[in-house]
């Protein structure tokens, strides 16, 4: 119905249309984020309610919040390197929203279906280093330049258990297409019990294990959050920006979290979907059209879990120091995520 | 079962706080919409009782930071019983407190021999010009309205008080 | 956890990482940075300002360079008398703001020869102890936002209100009680107080187990603490260290037992932890058993508090005579002393304030050297200064 729908619209109308879905499928998630677990769920892990005055229940204060920082005042630093300085914070946001053009929502609701979806995932999101690296080093502070080239260290860093845990799911699926892997997982079936599906999260655990890991350390959240590291280096890269740069920093943060917590949800709990056991469905072209809608419902509840595990570590955990993080890295996560791969890739021929 | 990881306890005090704070409250109060009563002693604001004060200066002496201003004249009065002595008493002309310079340190309120100053758990008095936070003798004799009784001693306390 | 000792490979290989870092920086011939942790930053406890020489990540030098917030405290003191002294040196070490005012009136009692009766030493001894708990808790609260656990200052500051509430339902005032008074207290308790006071101490020992679960026994916190800032045992008595930096080097020191003073302490039994190791994490741990410690000796002391009166004879305007006189008591901090010189007069001729925290991070420039910008926060917040105290 949809692919008819929109043979009907032209082209610059598709276009339109995907790109308010992207704003939509980005910003939305970050709101919500922001209020629920940053505002709310913070709070009430420190015995306290957190905003309570705009809006009921504070529900209105990530707008309020935006009005605030829309009306501050922008201050670049004299000694800055201005059109470094004023494009970084873009630099990181145009990665989540070119992150979110491969994330299946429903069977027909899609921006794009690569068949190489999950390598420019991974690729993709790289690009958010140079942003901070950028910012880092443009914001002519010294605290700036420490945080900058911390982060630059750490995000390289944790590429690499974060690329070796998905390649798990890759060799399970045999697959590089999300839409592909999302129907592996809800069609597949462990063992011949076909009723939950073949969810990645319990037969790749030690991958999802390492990829949670690895996007909490790519987010810089604590406990990998030494780039902005709050009582050391006051913000780290982003101590220099104000206003509506710094917005879009805060926004880019969460949005980020947000649109990796859909990446995780989609390699490892099977994405848009239900076990298609639960409705007879055999394959994708069985897949009812109601699913386009109730399909981002449920890839948002989903994403809203992996989200809650995310910051629930973050309220609750120190931070590690740098070398620690690298050795953690190199050290622990890389060789786990390399067996991983390997017992992956045997079990895979034997059964 | 082996010894959970410190790690994973660690997240069970956080769930834990968040259940208790969802199901009990939190510890917190609204402030504008709800007030915490603050104990009978504690210091808000100093009221003078007019018709104690016998402008001896002592508590204006006393204050470190010297914000009691005082300034009194002599009057007669009537003797106090037929033919006596006609007497000279201190009339207050001006008696006010600078709350902010008063560091609420309780001194005056000691050492005043006639009880004529009080401590009243009032804080809620603030204003948005400074110079209004100087409290004349008028403002002050109002808050003796707000002055509670002293409480009950502990036991084990001698009974003699103030 | 519980107090094991640190191992000699984990020290050896952490010196070993600085060694190797050091050399590359050589053979890379790089510059270095002077970074100021400046006077207005989230880290410091106040206006402290740390002047750095950093090699990458590295410390090559480092200096405190205090005095940011002094406030003339010695000369303030010359023109005031003895009540306004007493109201003014609450805001030296403003957390546990009634242990300041004890060992001056300690000092001008010794002066006027006057011992306070039984209930008042008892009542004062309980007040210096809720101190050392809402001063102390606050310090495992900080602890975590130092190293970026942003939960336990808020638990901290939940429990702390209890205390606060308490400190105010006796005194008047939750920071600043102004309570001491020479021969004795100004009022006595209020009714109920032993029975709060009782519930309060049990809820602070809940939030000491649960900041022991949630911080120290995190293996993330372990890892930032030990083995990062060990201060031998001779050193620490070299630099004049006190308090809780002195018993977890291993030297078993405490004031309330060892000096004589006219206080409760010798009338309750109290354990002096210490600790072997000397790293932050001996530290921040000898602070934690110390804040159980500090519950237990209070609920000893009400349960045997004497009645009586609780101000001794003394005259009505109060004029010390002349002498001087010293002492310290073992205050949250450390060991704080004052020296009230007096020729017969209202107020003191000269006091000279002994703080803790001056001492305390005197020496940082030694300790500071050779680790790592993080491990500069840790090694500051388990040293646990006040600005206040510093600079007075």
């Amino acid at each position: 119905m949809i692919a008819s729908l929109l043979a009907e619209i032209p082209y610059w109308g598709e276009s339109l249309l995907r790109v308010l879905g992207g704003l939509v499928a980005v910003l939305l998630p970050a709101g919500t984020i922001v209020y629920l677990f940053l505002f709310k769920m913070m709070s009430f892990m420190q015995s306290r309610l957190g905003p309570m005055e705009a809006g009921p229940y504070g529900s209105m204060q990530l707008f309020a919040e935006v009005g605030k920082w829309l009306q501050k005042e922008d201050i670049v630093p004299e000694r800055a390197d201005k059109f470094i300085f004023k494009i970084a914070p873009i630099v990181v946001l145009v990665s989540t929203f070119l992150l979110v053009a491969v994330v299946p929502f429903g069977p027909d609701a899609y921006f794009t279906n690569f068949e190489t979806g999950v390598f420019y995932a991974l690729a993709v999101s790289s690009i958010a280093v140079l942003g901070i690296l950028m910012a880092g080093w443009s914001s002519a502070n010294k605290y700036s330049l420490l945080g900058g080239l911390r982060a630059a260290g750490q995000l390289i860093a944790y590429e690499l258990p974060m690329v070796l845990a998905v390649v798990g799911v890759v060799i399970q699926a045999g697959t590089m297409n999300m839409q592909q892997i999302v129907v592996a997982q809800n069609g597949g079936s462990m063992f011949g019990f076909s009723g939950v599906g073949n969810p990645y999260v319990i037969t790749q655990f030690i991958g999802f294990v390492v990829f949670m890991i690895a996007i909490q350390a790519e987010l810089t959240q604590a406990p990998f959050d030494m780039p902005i590291a709050e009582s050391e280096l006051v913000s780290g890269y982003m101590t220099e920006y104000s206003g509506f740069r710094f917005l879009i920093f805060f926004i880019g943060e969460f949005a980020t979290a947000g649109v990796f917590a859909m990446i995780a949800s989609v390699l490892f709990l099977g994405g848009w979907g239900v076990p298609f056991a639960w409705f007879g469905w055999t394959s994708i072209d069985d897949v009812a059209n109601w699913m386009n809608i109730v399909g981002p419902l449920i890839l948002f509840t989903k994403m809203m879990l992996v989200v809650f595990i995310i910051m629930w570590i973050r309220f609750s955990y120190p931070r590690f120091r740098e070398d620690q993080l690298q050795r953690f890295a190199w050290k622990v996560l890389i060789p786990v995520s390399l067996a991983n791969i390997m017992v992956t890739a045997v079990l895979k021929v034997v059964f | 079962m082996a010894k959970l990881p410190g790690l994973i306890k660690g997240l069970g005090v956080t769930f834990g706080t968040m259940v208790r704070t969802i199901t009990k409250g939190a510890n917190t109060v609204q402030y504008p919409h709800e007030k915490e009563t603050p104990p009978i002693r504690a210091r808000g604001v100093i009221a003078l009782h007019q018709d104690n004060c016998t402008s001896c200066m002592l508590c204006s002496r006393s204050c470190p930071d010297w914000c009691i201003y005082i300034e009194a004249h002599k009057d007669l009065a009537p003797p106090r019983r037929e033919g006596g002595k006609v007497r000279q008493v201190n009339k207050l002309d001006r008696f006010d407190i600078d709350y902010s310079l008063c560091m609420y340190c309780g001194i005056c309120v000691e050492v005043c021999p006639f009880d004529a100053l009080f401590w009243s758990p009032e804080y809620e008095y603030s204003e948005p010009n400074i110079s209004d936070l100087l409290h004349d003798k008028t403002k002050l004799s109002e808050w003796m309205e707000t002055v509670p009784e002293a409480p009950a001693l502990e036991v084990g306390a001698d009974k003699k008080k103030k | 956890m519980t107090g094991d000792r640190l191992g000699n490979r984990q020290q050896l290989a952490y010196i070993a990482a600085q060694a190797a870092d050091a050399r590359v920086n050589l053979e890379l011939e790089t510059e270095g940075m002077t970074l100021n942790i400046g006077p207005q930053h989230p880290a410091t406890h106040g206006t402290l300002r740390i002047i750095a020489r950093l090699d990458g990540e590295q410390v090559v030098w480092a200096e405190p360079s205090c005095g940011y917030m002094h406030r003339g405290y010695e000369k303030l003191t010359e023109v005031r008398t003895y009540p306004q002294v007493t109201s003014l040196v609450n805001r030296i070490d403003w957390l546990g703001s009634f242990a300041n005012e004890v060992p001056f009136i300690l000092a001008a009692e010794k002066l006027m020869n006057v011992e306070a009766p039984p209930r008042a030493q008892w009542i004062r001894t309980i007040l210096f102890e809720l101190s050392r708990i809402a001063n102390v808790s606050l310090f495992l609260g900080d602890l975590g936002v130092q190293l970026g656990a942003i939960t336990p200052v808020f638990l901290a500051f939940r429990d702390r209100e209890y205390v606060l509430n308490l400190i105010e339902s006796a005194t008047g005032g939750r920071f600043h009680p102004n309570f001491d008074r020479i021969g004795g207290l100004k009022d006595d308790l209020p009714a109920g107080f032993i029975d709060e006071t009782k519930a309060v101490m049990k809820k602070l020992r809940n939030f000491c187990d649960e900041i022991e679960t949630l911080l120290f026994g995190n293996e993330i916190f372990q890892s930032r603490t030990r083995g990062i800032g060990v201060i031998p045992r001779d050193i620490a008595l070299q630099y004049g260290m006190s308090g809780a930096n002195l018993r977890a080097s291993g030297v078993d020191w405490d004031l309330r037992r060892d000096q004589p003073n006219a206080m409760a302490w010798d009338k309750v039994n109290f354990k002096v932890w210490t600790h072997p190791d000397g790293d932050s994490f001996a530290r921040c741990w000898v602070r934690l058993q110390e804040t159980r410690e500090a519950t237990l000796i209070v609920d000893q002391l009400l349960d045997t508090i004497p009645s009586g009166p609780i101000m001794a004879k003394v005259p009505k305007i109060i004029k010390v005579p002349e002498g001087e006189a010293y002492v310290s008591t073992e205050n949250p901090l450390g060991e704080m002393g004052y020296y009230v010189v007096s020729r017969g007069d209202l107020g003191p001729f000269r006091v000279k304030i002994r703080s803790a925290s001056f001492n305390n991070i005197s020496i940082a420039p030694w300790l500071l050297r050779g680790v790592y910008v993080p491990d500069i926060v840790t090694i500051l917040a388990s040293l646990y200064f006040i600005l206040g105290d510093i600079d007075r």
